[in-house]
Parts: structure tokens; C-alpha cells; sequence
């Protein structure tokens, strides 16, 4: 057993190092669902309009982005959008940005299925009885049907960003900050190639675990009213 | 002679491929109460869902005192302001409070204050004896209370007409009786209903006219003696002889 300890000697003489790259994560992750979630609702309000060539587009989007691999997505935005354009090439984004702006588009397709179907998921009579009643659509919309959205949706997006903490680390193959770059830093500089893997499975399976037990509590909580 | 609050005129509907209204022509006027009796399949919810534009019909016209409301140029929200419905299901708000569930579309839509339309609400709660529960939500409540709740609801509008779609039809048998007394009431106190029900004997003793739907047409109407007693339709009898012991 005298890997565990190795293990945890390296963890902890790292320590500093190790919660950088939980920052980082954490950091990534965050900022990805919240963007992609203000995108994903954009998306999801398209693919649901009744106009139908808007809401062709919205589904291509995210039929496109869930159909293709998150690491190819990143390439493409690493190493081809920044040369789009003259333009695009002369405004000298840092890498941060173009990987961030590809894990916000990717999270954004998903997120907006996330909002559609629970939308989607409340019952039709209490549009039916809104509108009936004389509400205005937009109320309709605002004050019955998104507060009991809301109740699916939230801890959908919960789930999304514990699934974001673990994508993220393939953003360390374009040297962003976060968990997995740790690893690169320490099997580079303290030729440390197998004992930071397992401290990193530690921290991410620790954090996933913790905020999959915070969703299952907001879950509940959401469920009083029903 | 008066004018019809409801006049329907030519109205076909079809889902799909399926014609579930075959051209009906139907007047409901001020005070009415009108029952729509049927087998299920015949196109009698269809029809009460296309007064108030829930459905879309096919083709035909709804006029609603006055204003053809299949015109998509009109408001459509400020007309259905105006026809109550009440629904199989209920369709309570399940994240509002009893009392928010009747203020929220007078306070929204026609600037009531909130003042005048809690004190409105909680008249209407007494009505059926639920003041109590006013700040309860409504999953504490029986499916009887629920649908007495969505009654006063949409009385909350001032509506001109009510429209009841089975309201009965999804109760415990013992809460059956609790929101046809308050159907009744409104009927007596002049409230113009039309009333889609399987309700056989409630149908004969509050309308003033009975309506018998089947196959997307109206195949008889007249007073509940002449359809439930005295009906010369083959289709009314057999119907009839089925439904009532």
C-alpha cells in the first residue's frame, strides 16, 4: 500500500498547486454554465418559436454542436477561428478566450435542450387556463409557465455544470488553467508522471460528488409546492 | 329580439386528416344555460374549445357579442377577458397561493389594484366556503375545492359567459356534488354557461336548452322534456338508452 501514501505526500506538498488548478476549474466551469446558459436561452426560445426556418437553425445548432466531439469543437476554435478573418487576427485574443467562447458555445446547446424540455414539461391546461383567463401571452409566459419551468430546469443545470467541472479538463490540452494542467506542471518540472492523476481524480470526484448532493437537496426543496 | 352572445357560424375543425366538426351553426344567447351532450369522440369539447379560441378552427366563425374573434387582427387575450372556462383537469396555478390563483389575472391584466382584488377574491372564496384556505397552496386542496377554486377564478374576470368543459368529470363521486351546486348557482343567478357534460340528470334540471352532438354535427336540440323525454332522433335514443339507468 505504499502507493497510497506516495499519493498523499504528493498531494499534499503540491497543495498549493493543486487548489490553483481547483480554482481554475471551478473557475471555467462557472463561468461556461452562466454564459451558456444566457446563450442557451436565446437558442431555446428559437428552436421553440413558430416560425419555422428560426427554429430549423436553432436545431441544426444544437443538433450540430451534441453530435461532434467537445475536443474537436475546441481544436477548431483553437487553432482555426482565431485565422478566420483578417479582423478576427488582428484583435490578438489570448487563447483563454477562444477556448472559454467554445465551452460556452458547447454547454449552450445542451443547456437550451435543458430549458426546452422543461418548459416543455408543464402541463398544457396551465397555458390553456392563462390564456383563457385573458392573460397576454407574455404573462403567460413570465408568470405560469417559467416559475414552474424553473422547478425542472434548475437542477437540470446543476447537473450540467458538475458535467462542465469534468469537460473542462480538456481544456488543459491547450495549457488553460485548471486541474489536469496541474498535472502537466508537475509531471514537467518534478518528472511526477502517475501520483498527481490520482490526487486529481480526488479533487474532481470530491467536488462532483458534494455538488451532486447540493441538486438532490435544491431538487427537494424545489418539490415543496407540489 | 335580443342578440346572441355567442353566434357560431360554418365552424369545421380537423385534426390532421379527421373531421371533428363538420360544419356547425349555433347561437348562445345572454342567460342561456345550454348543456352539450354526447358520446365522447363527437366533437362537443372541440366545440366549446373553439368558443373561446382555445382551438383554431378550420374554417368558420366564432362572433363574440358582436366581433368575429377568429379575426387574428383582433386582441384575442382582451375577448377570452370575458369568457370563463373551467377545465377537466382544473388547471390550478400549482405556485400560486388560492388567493393569488384569482387575483393574478385581474391585477396583470386589467390593473385592478391589489387591494380591491384580494377583497374581490376573498368574497368569491366565501362563496364556496374557502376562505380558509386562502393562503394555503393548492395542493392542499380536494380535487372538489380545486375546481370550485377554478370556478371563482375565472368568475373573478366578470366574465359574460362560462364555459365548463366535464368540470365534473375527473372528481371523486362525493365531490361531484359540491361544484355542481355551485354551477347551479351561477346558472340561477343569470350567468349565461355552456356546459359540456356527462352529468345526465344535473344537464336536465339547470339548462334551458340541451344540445345532442355526434359525428362532428348537432343532431338535436330543444328543451331537456323534448330531448331527454320526448326525442324522435334514432342517434338521441340510443345514446340516451345507454347512458341512463
Amino acid at each position: 500500500m505504499e502507493f497510497i501514501t506516495e499519493i498523499l505526500e504528493v498531494g499534499w506538498k503540491y497543495r498549493d498547486l493543486f487548489i490553483e488548478g481547483t480554482l481554475g476549474t471551478l473557475e471555467l466551469a462557472f463561468i461556461t454554465v452562466l454564459l451558456g446558459t444566457l446563450l442557451g436561452t436565446l437558442v431555446s426560445i428559437l428552436k421553440m418559436s413558430k416560425f419555422k426556418p428560426v427554429s430549423l437553425i436553432a436545431s441544426g445548432y444544437i443538433g450540430v454542436i451534441r453530435g461532434t466531439p467537445m475536443l474537436v469543437q475546441l481544436y477548431i476554435f483553437y487553432l482555426f477561428v482565431p485565422e478566420m478573418s483578417a479582423a478576427i487576427k488582428a484583435l490578438d485574443l489570448p487563447v483563454y478566450f477562444y477556448i472559454t467562447l467554445s465551452l460556452v458555445i458547447n454547454s449552450s446547446a445542451y443547456i437550451a435542450e435543458i430549458i426546452r424540455s422543461g418548459i416543455q414539461a408543464v402541463d398544457s391546461g396551465q397555458s390553456e387556463a392563462a390564456k383563457s383567463l385573458g392573460m397576454s401571452n407574455t404573462n403567460v409566459m413570465v408568470r405560469i409557465i417559467m416559475p414552474q419551468a424553473i422547478k425542472n430546469i434548475l437542477p437540470a443545470l446543476g447537473n450540467e455544470f458538475i458535467m462542465m467541472i469534468k469537460e473542462t479538463s480538456l481544456a488543459s490540452t491547450f495549457y488553460i488553467n485548471e486541474l489536469m494542467k496541474t498535472r502537466i506542471i508537475l509531471q514537467s518540472t518534478y518528472f511526477l508522471t502517475w501520483q498527481p492523476l490520482f490526487v486529481i481524480a480526488i479533487i474532481y470526484y470530491v467536488l462532483t460528488s458534494l455538488l451532486s448532493k447540493g441538486v438532490s437537496l435544491l431538487e427537494r426543496r424545489l418539490a415543496v409546492s407540489d | 329580439m335580443t342578440k346572441p352572445l355567442i353566434e357560431v357560424k360554418n365552424l369545421t375543425k380537423n385534426f390532421e386528416s379527421i373531421e371533428v366538426l363538420k360544419g356547425i351553426n349555433e347561437k348562445i344567447y345572454p342567460g342561456e344555460v345550454v348543456s352539450i351532450l354526447g358520446p365522447s369522440g363527437s366533437g362537443k369539447s372541440t366545440l366549446l374549445r373553439c368558443l373561446n379560441l382555445l382551438e383554431v378552427p378550420t374554417s368558420g366563425q366564432v362572433i363574440f357579442e358582436g366581433v368575429d374573434i377568429t379575426d387574428k387582427k383582433i386582441n384575442l387575450a382582451k375577448h377570452r377577458q370575458k369568457i370563463g372556462m373551467v377545465f377537466q383537469h382544473f388547471n390550478v396555478f400549482p405556485h400560486l397561493t388560492v388567493l393569488e390563483n384569482i387575483t393574478i389575472t385581474p391585477i396583470l391584466e386589467k390593473k385592478v389594484s391589489k387591494k380591491d382584488a384580494e377583497e374581490k377574491a376573498m368574497n368569491l372564496l366565501k362563496m364556496i366556503g374557502l376562505e380558509e384556505k386562502a393562503h394555503e397552496y393548492p395542493r392542499k386542496l380536494s380535487g372538489g375545492q380545486k375546481q370550485r377554486l377554478a370556478i371563482v377564478r375565472a368568475l373573478a374576470m366578470e366574465p359574460d359567459v362560462m364555459l365548463f368543459d366535464e368540470p365534473t368529470s375527473a372528481l371523486d363521486p362525493e365531490m361531484v356534488k359540491d361544484v355542481l351546486d355551485v354551477i347551479k348557482k351561477l346558472a340561477d343567478d343569470g350567468m349565461t354557461c355552456v356546459i359540456v357534460t356527462h352529468e345526465m340528470g344535473f344537464a336536465k334540471q339547470v339548462s334551458d336548452r340541451i344540445i345532442f352532438m355526434d359525428e362532428g354535427i348537432i343532431q338535436e336540440q330543444g328543451t331537456p322534456e323534448e330531448v331527454f323525454d320526448h326525442s324522435q332522433n334514432p342517434r338521441t335514443i340510443e345514446f340516451l338508452s345507454k347512458v341512463l339507468y
